[in-house]
C-alpha cells in the first residue's frame, strides 16, 4: 500500500511488520512519534506486543535486554540525551549478544540545548558494539527495520542494531512510502530462534563476569561477529530485493564515482542534496561523485578504498566533530585509505551541527575547493577570522 | 498442585541448593537471604542480580553459582531488567515463571530506585528482594542512603570526633508501600522462618512484591562471623529494625518487642559504631521511640476503624 507518511511513522510500520514481542518506550524529541504510532498500533490490535511504559531510557534498553534474554524480539527507540543516558546498556546489549533493534533519531547533544539534527549523539558512541546504519529516506527506514532484525538475530551475528535517522529532516518529513503486506514481511523475516536465552531444562547464568584472560576472548568474538555482519547484510539485502523488489546498495552507495575525480563522502539525509549537486556538476562537465556511507559499523573500509581508488580529491562532509581533532567519519575514511595504501588528497567539512542548514551552494563550494589544495578541516558557514584568538 | 502450594518451613525446606559454591565471605547475611529465598521459590525462577556483592561472589565465568536461570543486570537496572523478563515471558504466553531480583541497599534505595518505582507503578509481576547490609559493601564499605545514623563507613568515617553517617536510613519500606504495592514486607536473616513465610505470602500475590531483608555484613559492620545471625535478631529486639508487612492497602506491624533490649549492647559489638558516645546512642534511641510512637498511633487508628 502506498501512502503519504512521516519517516517516524514509516519506521513504526517496519517495526510492526517485524512483530516484536516487547517494545519499551520512553519519549524524546524527535523520536516520540515512533512510540506514539507503535502505541496506537498496539491499542488498535494491529500489533500484538507488550508495550512497556518505562521510566527512562536506561530502563528502556535494560528492559529490552531482559526481554531478549527470554528469547523475545525487542524494540526500543531514542535520541540524543536519551541515547547518552542509556549508554551503559548499549555496551551491555552488545557484550551479552542481545540482538535488540533500536531506532535513534539523530539529534544534537546538550550543551547548548538543541533539538535539531546532527549526528554527534551516535557518532560519539561508535565503539559500543552496535551495528550502526544511517538511512536516507522514509522508505529506507521502513525497509531497514526488517533488515535490522534479520541481520541482528542471525546466529553468525547476534549483535544489536541501531537504525539512525536524521532528526526532523527524516523523522518528521512526509514522503510517499510503500507499506508492504505482512505476508511478505513474514516471508523475509523468520522468527527469532536462539540459544542465547534462559532455559528451564538446563538453567543458565547469563551476563556474567569474566576475568582478564577469558574476557579478552569474549571481546574478540564480539569483534568477529560484527565483521561477519558485512556478509550477512549483503545476504539480507539480496533476499530483501527478491521478496520486495527493492534493491539496496550494501554498506555504501557509489553514486557516479567510477570515473569521478572529485568525490564527497557523506552520510544520512544530506546525501540527497549532494547527489543532486553531483548531477548538476556532471552536466557542467565536472567529474563529481558521491560516496554515501550507510553503515558506520561494521565499517566498510575496503569498499570505501575501492571506490576512492584513482580519485583526485575527497571531501568528507559530516554532522559531527571530535573536539580537538576532526570529524569522526573523516578519521575513519582516512584510515581506510591508508590501510589500502592509497594517497588521495582528503579534506574534512563539518556542517549541520545543531541542525544548521547545509545549502546547495555550500556543497558546490566543497566540490570547488577540492580542485585546489585547501584547508584540511573546514566548518561550513563559519568565518574563522571572526573567531581568531 | 505445584510444590509452592505446600507450606515450606524449616522442616520441609528443599535440600536442593540453587545458590551454591560461591565465594561470599564467611557469615555473609546477603548470600544466606539469596540461598533461602531460592529454596522457597524453586527452580522455575529467573534471578536478577545487579552488579554488587552477590554477582561478584556468584557469577564468575566459568564458576557460576546459581542453580536456576539467572542474570546480572546493570547496577541501576535490576527492576527494569526484571520488567523486560516479565514482559518477554508474557508476550510468549508463559506465565509460570517467578522473576525474582536480589539487590543490595545501594542498588535498591539509591541507584536502582527509579527502575524499582517504575516497576511497582506498572505492577509488573515480580518479586524484588532488597538485601540490606547498610552500605556499599562490594566496593569496600561506602555510605548508602540505607546506612544508619552514626555508622562509620569509608565515606563517612568516624575520624577526629566525627559521628560517621549523619543521615538516617531512608524509609524504603514506606516508600515502596506508598506506591500501593501488592505486597511488601521487612524481614531479617536472623529469623528465617519468618522470611520463608513472607516469601510464600509474597508468592500468593500477583503484581509487584517487595521484601526488604536486613542482612548483616560481618566485614562491613565489624562483627564476629558467628555473631551475624544474633546481631540481626538484636536489631529487632532493640526496636531499631521494624518487622512489618503491607498488603491490601494496609500496614501490619510485627509485635512490639515490649521492653526493648539494650541499644548500647547492639551498638558496642559492632566496630562501625564503637566510636559513638552515650549521647549519640541516646539520640538513636529517641529516633527509635518516635518511630514506634508513630506506628502505635497508626495501629490504634486501624483498630478503631
Amino acid at each position: 500500500m502506498r501512502t503519504f507518511i512521516s519517516g517516524n511513522e514509516a519506521l513504526a510500520h517496519g517495526i510492526r511488520l517485524a512483530r516484536p514481542h516487547v517494545i519499551s518506550a520512553y519519549p524524546i524529541t524527535p523520536q516520540t512519534t515512533v512510540v506514539e504510532h507503535l502505541s496506537s498500533m498496539c491499542s488498535a490490535g494491529k500489533l500484538t506486543a507488550e508495550f512497556v511504559h518505562v521510566e527512562s531510557e536506561h530502563s528502556a534498553l535494560s528492559c529490552a535486554i531482559g526481554a531478549s534474554a527470554t528469547g523475545a524480539r525487542t524494540f526500543t527507540a531514542t535520541s540524543s540525551q536519551g541515547l547518552l543516558y542509556m549508554a551503559e546498556c548499549l555496551h551491555y546489549a552488545a557484550g551479552g549478544r542481545f540482538p535488540v533493534v533500536m531506532m535513534n533519531a539523530n539529534r544534537s547533544t546538550a550543551l547548548p540545548w538543541n533539538i535539531y539534527g546532527d549526528q554527534r549523539d551516535s557518532m560519539g558512541l561508535l565503539d559500543q558494539g552496535w551495528i550502526q546504519l544511517y538511512v536516507e529516506n522514509a522508505q529506507e527506514a521502513l525497509d531497514m527495520s526488517l533488515v535490522a532484525y534479520r541481520v541482528a538475530e542471525d546466529s553468525r551475528v547476534l549483535t544489536p542494531f541501531m537504525i539512525n535517522m536524521d532528526g526532523f529532516v527524516l523523522t518528521h518529513t512526509y514522503e510517499v512510502v510503500d507499506i508492504p503486506d505482512q505476508e511478505l514481511a513474514d516471508r523475509f523475516l523468520p522468527s527469532y530462534v536462539t540459544d542465547n536465552r534462559f532455559d528451564f531444562d538446563s538453567p543458565k547464568s547469563m551476563a556474567f563476569s569474566v576475568g582478564p584472560e577469558q574476557n579478552f576472548r569474549f571481546k574478540f568474538r564480539e569483534h568477529q561477529a560484527m565483521n561477519r555482519a558485512k556478509k550477512v547484510i549483503a545476504e539480507a539485502e539480496k533476499s530483501f530485493a527478491e521478496v520486495f523488489g527493492r534493491q539496496y546498495t550494501g554498506l555504501v552507495e557509489n553514486y557516479r564515482c567510477d570515473d569521478a575525480e572529485y568525490v564527497i563522502v557523506t552520510i544520512g539525509s544530506v546525501s540527497g542534496l549532494v547527489r543532486s549537486v553531483v548531477d548538476e556538476l556532471r552536466r557542467d562537465g565536472v567529474a563529481a561523485g558521491l560516496l554515501k556511507i550507510r553503515y558506520m559499523r561494521p565499517f566498510p573500509d575496503a569498499e570505501i578504498a575501492e571506490i576512492l581508488r584513482g580519485v583526485k580529491a575527497v571531501g568528507v562532509l559530516e554532522k559531527d566533530i571530535s573536539f580537538g581533532y576532526e570529524g569522526t567519519v573523516f578519521t575513519n575514511v582516512n584510515s581506510a585509505l591508508q590501510v589500502a595504501g592509497l594517497s588521495v588528497r582528503t579534506s574534512n567539512f563539518i556542517g549541520g551541527l545543531g541542525g544548521a542548514d547545509i545549502s546547495r551552494e555550500q556543497i558546490r563550494d566543497i566540490f570547488q575547493s577540492l580542485e585546489s589544495d585547501g584547508r584540511r578541516l573546514n566548518f561550513l558557514g563559519i568565518n574563522r577570522e571572526e573567531y581568531d584568538d | 498442585m505445584t510444590e509452592r502450594s505446600k507450606t515450606i518451613n524449616v522442616r520441609t525446606l528443599s535440600d536442593d541448593e540453587l545458590f551454591y559454591g560461591h565465594k561470599a565471605c564467611p557469615g555473609c547475611g546477603g548470600s544466606l537471604a539469596v540461598r533461602i529465598a531460592l529454596k522457597v521459590l524453586g527452580k522455575k525462577s529467573v534471578a536478577v542480580i545487579p552488579a554488587g556483592c552477590m554477582s561478584a561472589v556468584g557469577f564468575n565465568f566459568p564458576q557460576l553459582s546459581f542453580g536456576c536461570n539467572s542474570i546480572i543486570s546493570t547496577f541501576a537496572g535490576t527492576a527494569s531488567m526484571m520488567t523486560g523478563i516479565v514482559a518477554g515471558y508474557k508476550a510468549q504466553g508463559i506465565d509460570d515463571v517467578t522473576v525474582v531480583g536480589f539487590a543490595g541497599d545501594g542498588g535498591t534505595a539509591d541507584i536502582g530506585i527509579q527502575a524499582l518505582s517504575g516497576a511497582i507503578h506498572r505492577n509488573d509481576n515480580m518479586l524484588y528482594i532488597c538485601y540490606d547490609n547498610e552500605a556499599y559493601m562490594n566496593t569496600g564499605i561506602q555510605k548508602s542512603s540505607l546506612t544508619p545514623f552514626g555508622a562509620a563507613t569509608t565515606t563517612s568515617p568516624a575520624v577526629d570526633g566525627a559521628i560517621g553517617s549523619l543521615s538516617d536510613k531512608k524509609n524504603l519500606f514506606e516508600i515502596v508501600a506508598a506506591h500501593g504495592i501488592s505486597y511488601a514486607a521487612t524481614a531479617t536473616v536472623g529469623d528465617l522462618p519468618d522470611f520463608m513465610r513472607k516469601l510464600q505470602k509474597a508468592s500468593s500475590y500477583r503484581g509487584t512484591r517487595f521484601i526488604h531483608i536486613l542482612s548483616p555484613c560481618p566485614l562491613g559492620w565489624g562483627l564476629k562471623t558467628e555473631d551475624m545471625v544474633e546481631v540481626a535478631r538484636e536489631a529487632v529486639s532493640t526496636g531499631l529494625w521494624i518487622q512489618a508487612e503491607f498488603y491490601d492497602g494496609e500496614f501490619h506491624y510485627g509485635k512490639h518487642p515490649g521492653t526493648f533490649t539494650d541499644v548500647n549492647h547492639y551498638v558496642r559489638r559492632q566496630k562501625r559504631f564503637v566510636h559513638l558516645s552515650d549521647e549519640v546512642i541516646k539520640k538513636i534511641e529517641k529516633a527509635r521511640d518516635e518511630k514506634w510512637l508513630h506506628i502505635n498511633r497508626y495501629t490504634k487508628q486501624l483498630e478503631r476503624s
